[in-house]
C-alpha cells in the first residue's frame, strides 16, 4: 500500500505548487519530404505532420485525466526547414505557412523548426531562410524559429551573428503593434541541442529518428516549497541534497508521462529534459528558489553561485529518475516568464550583465529579455556574440532571445500576457561594437585543453 | 489496474456513502480505505480497482470532481502509477 504522506505530497505538489508537465513535444523528421518543387514539398510536409501527430493532443489530454497532472503544452519540432529549402529553393514563407496550417490542423500550441544551422558557414537555403524569419514569424502564430550560429567544435560564425542582430530588430519592428511578438519566437543558439522539447528553440536534428516523443518537466514551485518547509539552519550541502531529491520526484513524472505517451502513439520515447521552467504564476519562479536559498533578491552578489548549485542538483536528481536525458536540461531564467525575475529587474537588482554571468552556469541563456526599442542591430549582434562565446568556451548550450521593445525605453514594460508574462525593458550598454561586428568571418574554435 | 481516490475537505455527514455509491455505480471495487484528520481537514484515501469499471477512467474522474464540487470537497482520482513512479525507485 502506498504511504498516505506520499500520496498527499504528490497531490499537494500538483494542486498548490504548480507541478506540471511543461510540454510533450513530438519530433518529426521532414527529410523524407524534400522535393525539388517547393509546393510539392509543402504538401508532403503537411501530410506527414498531420499523419504523425494526429493523436498527439488527444493523447496528452487523456494522460492528463488518467494521472491527474496538467500537461501544459503539446508541441511539434521538425527538421530545420533550411535543409528542405536547400533542395527546393523558392519562397521560404511557403514552408512557414504549411507548418502553420499543419499546427492548426492537429491543434498543437507551437511548432518549432523554422531553423537554420550555420555555425560553420551558410549552405544553400540558409541565407534565404534567415532573411525570411521576420516575415514568417509575423505571418504565423504557431511557428517558432531558431538559428545556430556557433559551436564548441566550429567556433562562431560572425557573419551570421551580424545578420541575426538585424533579423531580431526586424522581427520586433514588423510586429510592433503586437508587443513585438515575432522576436519572442526566435532563438539564436550556440551548441543547439537536437532533441530540445522547449520552444522557441525546438527543432528535430538530422541525427534523430523519424518520429520521437520528448518531454520537458517543470516544477520551480515544488523546489521552492521544499526549501521553504525545510528546517532553518541547513547548510548548503543539505540544501543541494534536498533539491536533488525534489528534482528526482519531478523528473519521475516526466519519465512516466513520456514513456506512456510514446507507447500510446507508437513512436520511440526520446528524452526527458530535466528542466526547472518557471511561469509568471505566483509560486512558480526560479528566482524565488534562489531567494529561498538566502539572497535578498535575485541578482544580488551570490546569485551565480546559488544558481550553479541549483542547476547541478537538478541534473543530479533528474539523471537518476530518467532512462534518457537530453535537451536543455537545467534551470531556465527567462526574465519575463518568472515573477521573481520581473521584480528583480524592476527593482534594479538584476541587470543584463548579471544575467549573462548566470547563463555561464545554468541552462540556456539570455532569455525573454526586453531591451530598449532604439537598441542598434550591431549591439544586439554583440550581445549574441558574447553569449555564444560563453557557450563555445564552456562546451554548453547558450542562447539569446531578446526583444527590442519598439517605442519603449529602459524602465518601461512590455506586456505579453499568458505564459510569456511581462518584460521590464532592461538597460543596455550603449558603447558601439559596430566595427567588431562588421568585420565578419569566423571566430576560430577554442582549444579544448590547457583549461584555465 | 488501480487508482487512488482522495477526498480532502471539511468533515461532513455522508461523504463516505456518497463516494462509495458513485464507485459502485461505475463498478469500481474499493480495496482499501484510510481516513485521517489533518489540521481539522477530513482526509480520506481509497484504493480502488478500476480494471472492471463500466465507463472510461476520465468519466469517473469527471464525475468524482463534480461530486466534490457539489459537496465543497476536493476529490481527485489518479492512476496509482503516478504515486508509484514518484515515490518508489
Amino acid at each position: 500500500m502506498l504511504n498516505t504522506t506520499d500520496i498527499l505530497e504528490t497531490i499537494q505538489m500538483i494542486q498548490n505548487q504548480n507541478l506540471d508537465i511543461r510540454t510533450i513535444t513530438m519530433g518529426i523528421s521532414l527529410l523524407s519530404c524534400a522535393d525539388s518543387d517547393i509546393d510539392a514539398s509543402c504538401e508532403k510536409i503537411y501530410e506527414k505532420i498531420t499523419r504523425c501527430a494526429k493523436d498527439l493532443v488527444q493523447t496528452g489530454e487523456m494522460l492528463e485525466m488518467k494521472y491527474g497532472i496538467p500537461i501544459i503544452n503539446k508541441r511539434i519540432s521538425v527538421t530545420p526547414i533550411a535543409m528542405l529549402l536547400a533542395a527546393s529553393g523558392g519562397d521560404p514563407i511557403k514552408y512557414a505557412l504549411a507548418l502553420e496550417r499543419a499546427a492548426k490542423q492537429v491543434g498543437v500550441n507551437f511548432i518549432g523548426g523554422y531553423s537554420a544551422l550555420v555555425h560553420k558557414g551558410f549552405a544553400a537555403g540558409d541565407r534565404a531562410l534567415i532573411e525570411s524569419i521576420p516575415e514568417a514569424l509575423a505571418k504565423t502564430n504557431h511557428v517558432c524559429s531558431s538559428v545556430n550560429i556557433g559551436s564548441t567544435k566550429a567556433g562562431i560564425n560572425l557573419d551570421a551573428v551580424g545578420m541575426m542582430g538585424q533579423v531580431v530588430r526586424r522581427c520586433s519592428e514588423i510586429t510592433a503593434d503586437r508587443q513585438c511578438v515575432a522576436a519572442s519566437k526566435l532563438v539564436i543558439f550556440c551548441n543547439a541541442p537536437e532533441d530540445n522539447p522547449f520552444m522557441a528553440g525546438a527543432f528535430h536534428g538530422a541525427g534523430e529518428p523519424d518520429c520521437v516523443i520528448n518531454v520537458g518537466v517543470s516544477g520551480p514551485g515544488v523546489v521552492r516549497a521544499a526549501l521553504a518547509a525545510a528546517p532553518d539552519g541547513l547548510n548548503i550541502t543539505e540544501i543541494a541534497e534536498l533539491i536533488k531529491k525534489t528534482a528526482f520526484k519531478i523528473t519521475r513524472m516526466g519519465q512516466l508521462i513520456g514513456s506512456e505517451a510514446a507507447k500510446r502513439l507508437q513512436v520511440p520515447f526520446g528524452i526527458v529534459d530535466l528542466s526547472l521552467a518557471p511561469t509568471p504564476a505566483i509560486g512558480d519562479s526560479v528566482a524565488h528558489i534562489l531567494e529561498e536559498i538566502g539572497l535578498e533578491q535575485c541578482g544580488a552578489c551570490g546569485t551565480t553561485a546559488c544558481l550553479a548549485l541549483l542547476n547541478d542538483a537538478v541534473k543530479k536528481g533528474g539523471v537518476m529518475a530518467s532512462s534518457m536525458v537530453g535537451g536543455l536540461s537545467g534551470a531556465f531564467i527567462p526574465v519575463s516568464e518568472d515573477a521573481g525575475m520581473i521584480d528583480a529587474a524592476r527593482s534594479g537588482a538584476l541587470c543584463i550583465e548579471k544575467l549573462e554571468a548566470m547563463t555561464a552556469v545554468c541552462s540556456v541563456g539570455l532569455d525573454m529579455i526586453a531591451v530598449p526599442g532604439d537598441t542598434p542591430a550591431e549591439v544586439i549582434s554583440a550581445i549574441i556574440a558574447d553569449e555564444a562565446a560563453i557557450g563555445m568556451v564552456n562546451s554548453k548550450t547558450t542562447a539569446v532571445r531578446v526583444i527590442p521593445a519598439v517605442g519603449l525605453k529602459d524602465g518601461e514594460e512590455l506586456e505579453f500576457g499568458g505564459l510569456f508574462g511581462t518584460a521590464p525593458v532592461m538597460k543596455v550598454n550603449r558603447f558601439s561594437p559596430a566595427k567588431f561586428i562588421a568585420r565578419g568571418g569566423q571566430i576560430p574554435a577554442p582549444l579544448q585543453s590547457l583549461k584555465n | 489496474m488501480r487508482a487512488v481516490l482522495t477526498v480532502i475537505g471539511k468533515d461532513k455527514v455522508g461523504i463516505l456513502s456518497k463516494v462509495s455509491s458513485k464507485c459502485a455505480d461505475c463498478n469500481a471495487n474499493i480495496i482499501e480505505v484510510t481516513q485521517t484528520i489533518l489540521q481539522d481537514l477530513f482526509c480520506m484515501i481509497m484504493m480502488i480497482d478500476i480494471s472492471q469499471i463500466n465507463c472510461e477512467l476520465s468519466e469517473l474522474v469527471y464525475q468524482m470532481q463534480q461530486l466534490g464540487e457539489n459537496a465543497g470537497l476536493a476529490i481527485h482520482v489518479m492512476h496509482e502509477d503516478i504515486f508509484n513512479s514518484m515515490h518508489r525507485i
